[in-house]
């Protein structure tokens, strides 16, 4: 089947056949090219969009306290309810393994911080190493807080951006030594926030050090943590809702809360809002899955639209080649092994010039709503693949056809 | 060589059936040259298709080289094409992308004969037509006359036990006629048995034997003397 002797004859209809060649090889390489492009946009606007909602996939819960509602158990209502360390304590024991990022939270609504001769009034959080993915805090500089801070209730300090360019205008902050209420930190990082100035005007440290510092003993203000990204929606709708009145049954039973106290414990969910999210991905992956089949399928047929001219072109030549006592199936082989050949080879040439562009070019087109834009390299080497198994089955029928004119027919072809 | 008893032939043109050749005997020895004739509609194409295996014959019986022909698939039709005939055409059929060396090599590959053998038997056939300086030329390159000594050398190739000349000097003018005839006179002084198809009177005077075809029948079969086509040049 794949003899030399095919191979040499395979090339020599190549060679004398440029243009038919070209053309031929130009359609399904533009066909891939265009297709692995196609699939790396749309790749690409699926990152830009869930960098754009990202915000709104966390499925980001915050249990905070407030003051008892009812009477239970003999204690009067009104009374106010304050965590502990053990109270995160329990959550980690009891659902850790369920959780994507989590920390306790202690917070100062305002320090006057100042360096040199600058100084202004910032919030103060203690915080845990996690806190940083909680808050979706990008790092410019330095680093952020880390578990040995947290060991050690090191003096170490992460600063916003606002709060950078206030205190230290243009120069660089790491390493320098800023006083809060009169105590002195070390700045090891600087970092952004998408939600813009409010949140960039904040103080992080870690929690142990902050309990320490500012007498705060014990005390946890709140528990922060998200949920892993579900499958869809619903999954994670049912998942969050378990957890959360497990959760909540657990914290009035250690407070000896009533079960039906509603202002004691209260529980913010984030994820109403990110059934908009899962929507919005849902729709994109089958809106680009759709695409890719139809473009894959207009591949498929112009590769065979092309299988079929050339069958169509090459009619007299087989007639002759019959006559000289080519055997029909001496003829299907050829064909196909000369189309297969060719839009093989063309079809890599189109998915690696689609993939260099998308190496290259693709970081350089960074809009909102593209980011990143790839293919996957497997995905695109199937599609190769589907795309000449397509052109050989496409083409084998033409030149089964065509094996089968009679010769004296195919010889009066002009 | 070629043994054809009561042969005959219809073709279907919608509800009527065309009754073509209507019961043909004829037998052709190994070294003839014969020509067969007739007008248009007689059956003489059909009746070369048949013999050239290109066409299946509805009755009757047909040896070749003591071979019966007949119940062919494709597939050996093809091996008997390769094996007994060479075809020359009134239009040449050459391949238009291969140069006249490998045209003439294009039955040897389906022989399944190296590349390297294919190449000096094709040249050896090139010389024998006097054509071996246009070795690598394409035909679009060639004049008729050469083309079709082309095609000769490729008829020639594949060794065939009979050669099969549709109108071979249909598309050419008189002179290169002759030219071609002398040579297919050549060839047949070595022995090949050769069958041409023509409607022309000057060039079946060229052959030793006019078959008269005439509304699926044969009219007329005699020996003639045959005119050396060199002396027309």
């Amino acid at each position: 089947m794949f003899s030399l002797e095919r191979w040499l004859e395979v090339f020599e209809a190549i060679n004398k056949n440029k243009l038919r060649t070209f053309l031929t090889g130009f359609s399904v390489a533009t066909g891939i090219l265009i297709l692995v492009l196609l699939l790396g946009v749309g790749e690409g606007m699926k990152n830009g969009v869930e960098e754009q909602f990202q915000r709104d996939a966390a499925n980001q819960i915050s249990v905070y306290t407030g003051v008892t509602g009812v009477e239970y158990k003999g204690l009067n209502p009104g009374r106010r309810i304050q965590f502990k360390n053990n109270d995160y304590d329990l959550l980690v024991e009891n659902f850790g393994d369920e959780l994507e990022y989590k920390s306790s939270v202690y917070r100062i609504w305002t320090g006057l911080t100042s360096y040199k001769d600058k100084s202004g009034s910032y919030r103060l959080e203690g915080v845990l190493p996690n806190y940083q993915f909680l808050e979706r805090a990008g790092m410019i500089e330095g680093r952020f807080i880390n578990e040995n801070d947290q060991a050690n209730s090191t003096k170490n300090v992460v600063i916003g951006k606002k709060v950078r360019e206030e205190l230290f205008e243009d120069k660089n902050p790491l390493g320098k030594l800023i006083e809060i209420r009169d105590i002195n930190f070390k700045v090891v990082g600087v970092f952004q926030d998408p939600g813009g100035d409010r949140e960039e005007s904040k103080v992080f440290m870690a929690i142990s050090t902050m309990q320490k510092v500012f007498g705060a003993g014990q005390d946890i203000r709140n528990l922060s943590f998200t949920l892993p990204q579900e499958e869809s929606f619903d999954v994670a709708l049912e998942k969050s809702n378990q957890l959360i009145s497990k959760l909540e049954a657990m914290l009035k039973a250690k407070h000896t809360v009533s079960p039906l106290d509603n202002s004691a414990i209260n529980i913010s969910n984030s994820i109403e809002n990110s059934k908009r999210f899962y929507d919005l991905t849902a729709n994109i992956k089958l809106f680009f899955w759709l695409i890719g089949l139809a473009s894959l399928l207009a591949g498929i047929i112009g590769v065979s639209n092309i299988m079929l001219i050339i069958v169509k072109e090459r009619t007299k030549e087989i007639g002759i080649r019959k006559a000289l006592g080519a055997k029909p199936m001496s003829i299907v082989g050829m064909v196909l092994h000369e189309s297969i050949f060719v839009t093989a080879v063309s079809g890599f040439m189109g998915l690696i010039v689609g993939l260099v562009l998308l190496e290259f070019v693709g970081p350089m087109i960074n809009t909102e709503f593209i980011s990143n834009p790839e293919v996957s390299f497997n995905i695109a080497i199937s599609t190769v693949i589907v795309l000449v198994l397509a052109g050989a089955v496409a083409g084998f029928f033409p030149a089964w056809r065509g094996a089968k004119i009679k010769p004296i027919n195919a010889l009066r072809e002009e | 060589m070629i043994e054809i008893k009561d042969l005959h032939k219809s073709y279907k043109i919608g509800k009527n059936s065309l009754h073509v050749l209507k019961g043909i005997n004829f037998s052709v020895e190994e070294g003839e040259l014969v020509s067969i004739m007739g007008s248009s509609g007689s059956g003489k194409s059909t009746l070369l298709n048949i013999l050239g295996m290109l066409d299946e014959a509805d009755l009757g019986t047909y040896h070749l080289d003591g071979v019966e022909i007949k119940n062919l698939t494709e597939k050996i039709a093809a091996n008997y094409r390769n094996k007994f005939l060479g075809f020359i055409f009134q239009s040449f059929n050459l391949i238009n992308y291969k140069s006249a060396l490998d045209n003439v090599a294009l039955p040897l590959y389906y022989q399944n004969i190296n590349r390297k053998e294919r190449m000096e038997r094709a040249m050896s056939y090139l010389e024998k037509v006097g054509l071996a300086d246009w070795a690598k030329h394409l035909p679009n390159e060639l004049s008729g006359g050469q083309k079709q000594r082309v095609a000769i050398a490729r008829a020639l190739a594949g060794q065939p036990k009979v050669i099969l000349a549709d109108e071979l000097t249909g598309a050419l003018d008189s002179t290169t006629s002759y030219e071609i005839m002398h040579l297919i006179q050549e060839i047949n002084d070595e022995g090949k048995t050769i069958l041409v198809v023509t409607h022309e009177e000057d060039i079946a005077q060229m052959t030793k034997r006019i078959v008269n075809l005439k509304d699926g029948v044969i009219i007329d079969d005699r020996k003639i003397e045959q005119v050396k086509a060199l002396a027309n040049v």
